[in-house]
């Protein structure tokens, strides 16, 4: 039965590994990076090899220290958990070999902290996938954030204030979400998520503090991912951040969020009460993700920087997510589980591509950009890849997302949230290729300043491998659609879908 | 049907192909040998297919099972198989063309073009042997954007203003257009294969179906039905073998060839002719085609005006389809190659031209033909078919479209067509006339025979003499229309 304890080691490899590298002092400078890929590639092997075993025997939960629930910490390994431990471990892999190289060059002596936070920030997310646990996950969320105020502040520039300004707000949403746990402590006795779904439908005549406690739930997690109008926090500290930081955090932070709030509306609460019990609000929040997909669109037409430009997409995408689960019908949820997976990959592919971008010319203005085809070929592929993903373009991830996503929409009837997905498509289509245009295009003759793209060459390995593996990835999982939804995602709907 | 590994070898082959050209990029010789390889490799691909087709069989690969009943899927079928032996033959005589031309004027990036063109051409196939609409949306995609960089390929103000205009009409087109079509057709439907007689009959109403109708024929946008047509004359800044085949051939008959599958595949004439819808392809068709040919008479560029007269042309192959007879269905197919055939000649002609005298205003060529005696004999031949004269290809697809026209009662689409072939005599004469009889503006003397170099003429050539063989022995084509026509 060791078998049933994998999960954990791909859990605990990076909390140890953090410890060790802040432990070994200034002395482990040079075991820093082993440390690191060493601890990933064992959370990477285990996440592996759990997802097999979901895959072949099914879901399974675990009590941590044999404390039985509901007293003790139960870990739920399901397949969506299993999904997601898949996703946040290739992913962080791919991204600390970017960050590697980026950190090396941007942050110097602080190399050591920074790699602290990060191993501390996967496990932190590790743990998000798999608790089943609703006061676990509190915890564990306020680990994540933590972190990641602390890695955001190391960037440049005005990082400290957006920190900040994240900080605020994310201290507000956390509030929010404790509150809502309190409520459901208090109504049920128990903090077990199997416990609470069990005891929830029994309350009758507590619909008030039970629909509060639902509601507090919701808005602390919108707050996290930037659901619109939540969002504000976001453009400035995805800019900000350092590069080395923003491949792991943009891919990964929001759709862990979506995956809690899945957690939250199926398996704490359930479908008959969000659907049939409160018929009124799907209607809100799906009219209300419809309208953020479209101002987030239209903000990011606005932006002049590439990465504040990614920024403002990814605040649609997690309106397409939020829209998509809220739809009430398989389809659409198909379509947000399975946009979960494509989102990350397609923000992991486009932010390691910026990242080797800023990595050589300094920048990520759009002016910075000009002539980048033939001088960085390799990166700029991988980016189109990653952008024609986003827009849509089969046989790229992002479409067969989209086309769930947008067959859940007719079926719902839902049509002001239809015609979002495809301005958003369009608008994607315009912001990626005034990109590509620029970087087609050889510098204008005025333009030879500030060392100029002439000196830029292709990124180095550690940064390019990455990336292009990435967008291979879109591309594969693309074609492999068909059985990703039939083998997983299609356990992973909650129980009548 | 049988699976077999070949229509995906055909698609793949020039795909594939795209890597040893980009690798041989420092060595001219090696990576023409490569193109002109891959390009003999395909056509030979396309042909070996083509015997079972004849015999009502052909084959099926199934790439992909991404969404519940609509794989990623190619299918060889007497439709696919018309169109693909058409794209892969001129394929070759625009790749041996290319050669000459970009030597000639001894372009940049060379490399670029030649591994995009490979990109582009496996599309075009890719597009002629999908299964269902999802996997032709997939070719129809690609092929918008592998022929960026080559319309693109100047890289100066006018060509990235006319590559934002290429991208924003047929990207923005299918995006907006064409998918929500296909999910509702899907939605509706459950399926989206491409099916004899139609999937929608007695799955959509009157109102649905010519919606959908209407959505499809627009966000097939490379058919360049008005009002979006815009991209096409745009597209011009491209380099000439670009103009010939991509926007001569292979993108815009993509995007008829898109149309008249959803026509008989999807909706089945059946259905379009119970509810009456083949008046909506013909209206507009009609509009297109005359609208398109009084543009025509304006333009000074030679390029632009073949721009303008393909435009009007591709609404033929609509007009014909719109009409629900048999002969007029059989006639707007047949114009796809007869189009084909005389649009690249022309289109090769006028880049010769260019090679040779770096002339691209007709205002500037009088007496040329006099110079460029076969080019310009190519060209009245190419010209005399688009018009629709015997003993050209041309004649057999418009003499079936009028026949067409008429069992059907609609004596306005004659009076269409015979206006339309007017007009073209009116914008194409003169060309002629001027580089035969005007009096020579340069040196108001003979210069000599400057043509332009042998691998430019010699593809020229080949496909005027097309126009004529086509005119003599239409019966492959006919034997592979009438599968489709009537199956």
């Amino acid at each position: 039965m060791s078998f049933l304890n994998l999960h954990m080691y791909g859990l605990t490899a990076p909390l140890v590994g953090a410890m060790l590298l802040y432990a070994a002092g200034r002395l482990g400078s040079r075991i820093t990076l082993p440390i690191v890929f060493g601890s990933l590639s064992i959370s990477l092997a285990a996440s592996v090899l759990v997802f097999a075993e979901v895959l072949h025997v099914g879901p399974f939960s675990y009590t941590v220290g044999n404390w039985e629930p509901p007293y003790g910490i139960e870990l739920v390994v399901d397949h969506l958990g299993a999904l997601m431990i898949l996703l946040i471990s290739s992913v962080s892999l791919a991204a600390a070999l970017s960050s590697s190289r980026s950190v090396a060059a941007d942050l110097h002596e602080r190399r050591r902290p920074f790699f602290t936070l990060y191993l501390i920030l996967i496990a932190g997310l590790y743990g998000l996938a798999l608790t089943g646990d609703a006061f676990n996950l509190y915890v564990l969320l306020e680990i994540t954030s933590i972190t990641t105020y602390g890695l955001i502040a190391l960037g440049r520039g005005r990082a400290a204030l957006s920190s900040f300004n994240y900080i605020v707000m994310g201290s507000i949403g956390a509030c929010f979400y404790l509150l809502g746990i309190g409520y459901l402590y208090i109504l049920t006795g128990t903090l077990n998520m199997a416990d609470l779904h069990r005891i929830i439908p029994l309350l009758d005549g507590r619909g008030a503090a039970l629909a509060t406690a639902f509601a507090f739930l919701m808005v602390g997690l919108w707050i996290k991912m930037a659901f619109f109008p939540l969002h504000v926090w976001l453009p400035n500290a995805y800019t900000d951040m350092p590069d080395g930081a923003a491949v792991l955090i943009a891919p990964l932070m929001t759709k862990v969020t979506i995956f809690l709030m899945i957690r939250v509306m199926f398996s704490i609460f359930s479908p008959v009460y969000e659907f049939i019990q409160h018929m009124g609000v799907q209607q809100t929040i799906v009219g209300v993700a419809a309208v953020g997909i479209v101002c987030a669109s239209a903000m990011a037409l606005g932006q002049r920087d590439l990465r504040r430009m990614l920024a403002y997409i990814i605040i649609a995408e997690v309106g397409y997510m939020v829209g998509g689960l809220w739809l009430a019908n398989a389809k659409g949820m198909t379509g947000a589980i399975l946009h979960i997976v494509n989102d990350a990959l397609m923000t992991l592919c486009l932010f390691l591509a910026a990242a080797a971008i800023a990595h050589r010319c300094g920048g990520m203005e759009f002016d910075r950009l000009q002539g980048l085809t033939r001088r960085m070929p390799l990166t700029m592929a991988a980016f189109i890849v990653g952008a024609l993903s986003m827009i849509g373009v089969p046989p790229t991830c992002g479409f067969f997302s989209k086309w769930y996503l947008l067959l859940g929409g007719i079926e719902a009837g839902q049509w002001l949230y239809v015609g979002a997905l495809i301005f958003s498509s369009l608008v994607n289509a315009v912001l990626f290729f005034r990109i590509i245009e620029i970087a087609f295009f050889p510098a204008a003759a005025a333009g030879d300043h500030g060392g100029g793209p002439q000196t830029v060459r292709e990124a180095p390995q550690a940064m390019l491998q990455p990336l292009l593996v990435s967008a291979a990835a879109l591309i594969g999982v693309g074609l492999a659609t068909g059985p990703i939804v039939e083998r997983v995602v299609r356990f992973a709907l909650p129980v009548g879908f | 049907m049988e699976t077999s590994f070949w229509p995906l070898a055909a698609v793949l082959i020039s795909l594939l192909g795209a890597i040893p050209i980009v690798l041989s990029d420092r060595r001219p010789n090696l990576r023409e040998a490569w193109t002109v390889l891959i390009a003999l490799g395909k056509f030979a691909i396309v042909a070996s297919l083509l015997p079972s087709v004849l015999e009502g069989g052909g084959c099926r690969f199934t790439l992909a099972e991404v969404v519940p009943g609509v794989p990623i899927a190619l299918r060889v079928d007497a439709m696919g198989m018309y169109f693909a032996l058409v794209a892969s033959f001129l394929w070759f005589c625009t790749s041996v063309y290319s050669i000459g031309y970009m030597r000639a004027l001894n372009e940049h990036d060379q490399t670029r073009y030649f591994a995009s063109f490979a990109v582009a051409i496996s599309a075009t196939l890719g597009v002629a042997f999908s299964e269902n609409l999802l996997t032709l949306y997939l070719f129809y995609e690609m092929l918008s954007l592998s022929t960026y960089p080559l319309v693109t390929h100047k890289q100066d103000a006018e060509a990235r203003s006319a590559g934002r205009k290429y991208l924003t009409y047929l990207l923005g087109s299918s995006v907006a257009l064409t998918l929500p079509a296909m999910i509702l057709i899907y939605t509706m439907t459950g399926t989206l294969d491409f099916t004899v007689g139609g999937i929608l009959a007695g799955k959509a109403d009157a109102s649905t179906a010519s919606i959908l109708l209407v959505l499809l024929v627009f966000g097939f946008a490379k058919a360049a039905v008005m009002p979006l047509h815009g991209w096409l004359p745009a597209a011009m800044v491209a380099p000439t073998p670009v103009s010939s085949f991509l926007h001569g051939v292979a993108v815009v008959k993509v995007g008829v060839f898109s149309i008249l599958r959803i026509v008989f595949f999807v909706f089945g004439t059946g259905l379009l002719a119970d509810l009456n819808l083949g008046a909506v392809l013909t209206a507009l068709a009609s509009v297109t085609i005359i609208g398109a040919s009084l543009v025509a008479l304006t333009q000074d560029n030679l390029k632009r005006r073949l721009a303008y007269s393909t435009i009007g042309q591709l609404s033929y192959m609509i007009l014909g389809a719109g009409m629900l007879t048999e002969a007029g269905m059989t006639g707007g197919l047949l114009h796809l190659s007869m189009h084909a055939f005389g649009k690249i000649t022309l289109f090769l002609c006028a880049g010769a031209i260019y090679v040779a005298a770096h002339k691209s205003n007709i205002s500037e060529m009088d007496g040329l033909g006099r110079r460029m005696p076969v080019t310009y004999a190519a060209f009245f031949l190419a010209s005399l078919s688009i018009i629709g004269m015997p003993p050209l290809g041309g004649f057999l697809s418009k003499w079936s479209m009028v026949v067409g026209a008429i069992d059907g009662g609609r004596l306005v689409l004659v009076a269409v067509i015979l206006v339309s072939s007017l007009l073209n005599a009116a914008y194409f004469f003169p060309i002629v006339y001027r580089g035969f009889f005007a009096r020579d503006a340069e040196d108001g003397g003979e210069g000599g025979i400057r043509e332009a170099p042998v691998l430019c003429l010699i593809p020229l050539g080949v496909s005027a003499l097309f126009c004529l063989v086509l005119f003599l022995w239409p019966t492959l084509a006919l034997q592979l229309i009438q599968r489709v026509v009537s199956p």
